[in-house]
């Protein structure tokens, strides 16, 4: 059809743009076998590397023989701490602003952490040369309680920060510990709890896992001893930090550092950090001048980087006997393993947990966050969701229903009872935030009319009964969770990454014909970014989505970003995008009232268009435009059809949702069965409703693991109990819920399109909802709190303390 | 290490190669055939990210040595569409129903589908998550997958009804 016969509904729906359930671009290479993953890079005369790792939790190595190893027909070099110490290489900086051993020095601090790294011909070879290097060892204390870690008498863990009194936060009082974080007024709510009517303690742990990304992380590095400079290939989801990082350390200077974050299968938070392999495959490749490659196996990737949460987190309420809130204290003991290698913006060193006053108006709160070593595997990452702000979800989202159970209230009136109300907005919150926008009671009185919550209350009364008479076995739970997530990190008076601000952007250039292709700082890991930023870039210049090409993760081309964390890329790299299509636009005018032969004012832009107001029929289309960007342009413009923005954001956005999950649970198993879960979530603008609606899918199925089996464990002696797939829960399709997925749309005042992300809200919102359902089937009778992970076994615990196992 | 000689149909294509007794035929594909479509995600057999179709079977193939598919017909996701470009219904129907999403486990997942669908033309949505519970997925959550080969079924059963008509 010729353009000119099209309506503008049509042209509209040729756009693609904001709104549309646009079919994913990046779905044609991953069906095909297609996709470009790190281990399916092969570059000539690659070498593997992989690591010897400590079987102890705690041990002081006496030393190294790699005699044995080196011998082996195939391998190359085999490097341990000793090698990368004149190099000032055997520690690495850490994002919290502490170090972490690269290959251990005198001692390991966790099992499975990094002794020495072996490079051979194929990965074959690496493995056996693993076996056969010697490490003496001997066995030290191991502390795995994060509550004894402050005891006078614990272990020396570090020694390496002998001495050091002043961390990265402020004073160590102990040689344990790392920070002490707090935030709110104490003496108001101290006061606030001297005075009430009714409060809640309770010691409510999250306890630590794993995002576990079907694909691993990996890297390839590759030097280029001749030019000087060197290629990384890497599952990383900030490749521009990666780049930074790596010029600092390795002092090759930063415009000869090549990194490329390919295809990445998955992140989760897991591939935020920088790792031990992937210094020590930059290292190797400097020394051997071939290119490195190194995956991790899943047992490594379970044990050894970056697990997420253990939190534990004592939470207080205070309260009117009528149900008001009126303090919130709450206490946290971080467990960080045996580096802090937490991955939160600089100045916030227990992320955002001062999102924990929820969606509630509580007029003084006061928290304070320790944070201590243990003989554990360092991380500590955002597993989908914004820093810390899922165990802040998770504690006032518990907490609140524990409140209810001891008034005798219905969870939801209680909360709908203590919302910010929608006229409250901007909110600031007692612990420091301004939340941008947000309708609460309306979210949630759509979720009880789409569950028909009263008579799910009313069977839930009817099957207490019948259960008292014996005639079923069965316990029904309703869980109901209301969350505010705080993401689109972040301003950068407050947030930054290593001091660089963590702003995003986005740059695009429109080519003669009006196809185009425009780069951004973030990077996907299954997000499809590259779907939707063209739907934000077709909606602002008038181009077809189909025509708009988007490239992410070679640092060389895409603008300076701070990666895709955090839900950060739609409220800022796509900010970015609808700025950058503002300021073609803008150029796009001039060029048409050119062409027009009419002043800017007297046009008006129509989907794809400029039109003379009154004169319809005179019009320059964007195709039309973009051609005479290069070579009809009117005196004083640039040439060309490009635009670069780099958006600082002015405030955090705060998507917000409401869930209700029903659960039935059987008493002589604890077998917990998932009868319904509804999602309600609203993220602001809704760019691509398909893609939300799967992300959503993808977040609650997350949640579901997280609160009904995940844990990685320790037992006394160090040892991780959970590093593999048979031990540590990942759902399969026969155990995931059906998800019912449901929204209201309140837009972000302060973004450009109104959006604030989506990704992790079913992470945040999903966890409270399991375990308050779980909770809930048991709440008339005598227990407070059931700690997650709600798997059968622990459930059965419950109901055999209970009397309930038949 | 001493290297034995294979002989298989790969993707209907007679292919003749020299292996160590001991690799995975994972590695094998991937790294001597360059059919990097299946993937690793577990080397331990619990996440089917590796999953290839061998004489009529899924099978993992990162608990597969490459000696065992001496003589065998081995399928990858590189041969699902035709030789003339046009995709699977599976692939068609996991990309209009949103089925992938970081597409790491997708060549698996529809190697699997693919099998799944040979045994049971018409699965129900039940028998759909059973048949595929050998594969894992972190990013789906399962729902859009089960649509998917649901579609795939669909598509597939009308074009043979047409076909017997
Ligand atoms: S890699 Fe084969 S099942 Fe996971
Ligand atoms: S799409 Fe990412 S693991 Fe399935």
């Amino acid at each position: 059809m010729s353009d000119a016969a099209m309506t503008v509904e049509e042209r509209e729906a040729n756009l693609k743009g904001i709104g549309c359930s646009r079919k994913r671009t990046e779905d044609a290479r991953f069906i095909q076998g297609k996709g470009n993953y790190v281990d399916d890079l092969k570059l000539p005369g690659m070498l593997f590397g992989d690591f010897v790792r400590s079987p102890y939790g705690h041990a002081r190595i006496k030393s190294i023989d790699a005699s044995a190893a080196l011998a082996l027909p195939g391998v190359k070099a085999v490097l341990t701490a000793a090698d990368l110490k004149p190099l000032n290489l055997h520690y690495m900086p850490t994002l919290a602003g502490d170090v972490q051993a690269v290959l251990a020095e005198d001692k390991v601090l966790f099992q499975n952490q990094e002794v020495a790294f072996v490079i051979a011909e194929d990965r074959y070879i690496a493995a056996d040369a693993a076996e056969l290097v010697e490490v003496d060892y001997e066995a030290l204390p191991v502390l795995v309680d994060p509550f004894r870690s402050m005891d006078p008498d614990a272990p020396v863990l570090r020694e390496d920060l002998a001495g050091k009194t002043e961390g990265a936060h402020g004073a160590r009082r102990h040689h344990n510990h790392i920070f002490t974080w707090d935030v709110g007024d104490k003496e108001a709510t101290d006061q606030a709890f001297a005075q009430a009517e009714v409060t809640i303690k309770e010691l409510i742990t999250y306890p630590r896992v794993h995002p576990a990304p079907m694909e691993t992380c990996a890297c390839v590095a590759s030097m280029d001893k001749i030019r000087g400079e060197l290629t990384v290939y890497g599952t990383f989801q900030a490749p521009h930090v990666v780049r930074t990082v790596a010029s600092l350390l390795s002092t090759i200077p930063e415009h000869k550092i090549h990194v490329i974050a390919p295809d990445i299968g998955g992140g989760f938070g897991n591939k935020v950090g920088v790792y031990p392999g992937y210094v020590c495959s930059i290292v190797a490749s400097i020394v051997l001048g071939v290119p490195v490659k190194w995956v991790e196996d899943r047992m490594e990737n379970l044990s050894a980087t970056a697990f997420a949460r253990d939190y534990h987190m004592t939470a207080e309420l205070a309260a009117t006997r009528d149900g008001r809130i009126t303090a919130i204290r709450a206490h946290v003991l971080a467990d960080h393993g045996a580096f802090d290698a937490c991955a939160d913006p600089s100045k916030w060193p227990a992320g955002f947990f001062n999102i924990c006053t929820g969606s509630y108006d509580v007029p003084t709160a006061y928290v304070a966050v320790d944070g201590v070593y243990t003989n554990k595997a360092p991380g500590g990452v955002a597993y989908r969701c914004s820093f810390r702000v899922t165990e802040a979800a998770y504690m006032i989202e518990r907490a609140v229903d524990i409140l209810a159970k001891k008034l005798a209230m219905d969870p939801v009136e209680l909360r709908l009872k203590n919302f910010i109300q929608p006229h409250q907005f901007p909110y600031q919150s007692a612990l420091g935030w301004e939340y941008d926008s947000g309708d609460y009671p309306t979210a949630m009185k759509k979720a009880m009319e789409a569950t028909s919550y009263a008579a799910l209350r009313a069977e839930q009364q009817e099957r207490r009964a019948a259960f008292a008479r014996g005639e079923t076995r069965e316990l029904m739970g309703i869980g109901v969770a209301f969350f505010t997530e705080i993401v689109g990190a972040g301003p950068t008076r407050n947030c930054d990454i290593l001091g660089v601000g963590m702003f995003d952007s986005c740059e695009i250039r429109i080519h003669p014909t009006g196809a185009a292709i425009a780069r951004l700082g973030t990077k996907s890991q299954g997000q499809a970014h590259e779907t939707t930023y063209a739907q934000i870039l077709a909606t602002e210049i008038g181009i077809p989505a189909d025509d708009i090409m988007i490239e992410e993760g070679n640092t060389d081309t895409a603008p300076y970003g701070l990666g895709t964390y955090g839900s950060r890329s739609t409220p800022v790299a796509g900010a970015a995008a609808a700025r950058v299509g503002r300021k073609i636009r803008d150029k796009a005018r001039k060029i048409a009232a050119h062409l027009l032969e009419v002043g800017e004012d007297d046009l008006e832009f129509e989907v794809d268009r400029f039109k003379v107001k009154g004169l319809p029929e005179r019009q320059k289309n964007m195709k039309e435009i973009a051609w005479a960007a290069y070579n009809n342009v009117p005196e004083g413009l640039e040439l060309g059809l490009e635009a670069v923005d780099y958006y600082d954001p002015p405030n955090m956005t705060y998507p917000f949702g409401a869930y209700i999950c029903v659960v039935d649970i059987d008493a002589d198993t604890g077998v917990t069965k998932v009868r319904r879960f509804y999602a309600l979530d609203d993220c602001g603008t809704r760019i691509n409703p398909m893609v939300i609606e799967g992300q959503v899918h993808g977040g609650l199925t997350e949640a579901f693991a997280i609160a009904m089996g995940q844990e990685i464990r320790y037992d006394e002696g160090g040892n991780v109990m959970g590093a593999s797939f048979m031990d540590y829960f990942v759902p399969t399709a026969v155990e995931t819920p059906v998800w019912e997925t449901d929204h209201t749309v309140t837009p972000s005042p302060h973004h450009p399109i109104g959006a604030k992300g989506v990704g992790e809200s079913p992470n945040v919102g999903g966890v409270p909802a399991f375990s308050n359902a779980v909770n809930d089937a048991f709440a008339h009778l005598d227990i407070t709190h059931i700690q997650m992970p709600h798997d059968h076994w622990r459930t059965w615990k419950v109901c055999e303390k209970l009397g309930l196992v038949g | 290490m001493a290297k034995t000689q294979i002989t298989l149909a790969l993707n209907g294509r007679q292919v003749e190669a020299l292996v160590e007794p001991r690799t995975l035929l994972i590695h094998f594909l991937r790294e001597q055939m360059l059919l990097t479509g299946a993937h690793i995600g577990c080397e331990t057999s619990h996440c089917g990210a590796c999953t290839v179709d061998m004489d009529g079977k899924s099978v993992k193939s990162c608990t597969v040595f490459a000696v065992q598919a001496e003589g065998a017909q081995i399928a990858t996701v590189e041969g699902l569409a035709a030789p003339d470009g046009t995709l699977h219904a599976l692939q068609e129907g996991f990309a209009e129903m949103h089925g992938l999403q970081c597409g790491f486990c997708t060549p698996g997942m529809l190697m699997r589908a693919q099998r799944l669908l040979q045994e049971n033309p018409d699965p129900s949505e039940a028998e759909i998550r059973m048949g595929i519970s050998g594969n894992l997925c972190r990013c789906t959550g399962y729902q859009n997958i089960v649509k998917a080969i649901r579609y795939a079924a669909d598509k597939m059963n009308a074009a043979q009804k047409e076909a017997a008509e």
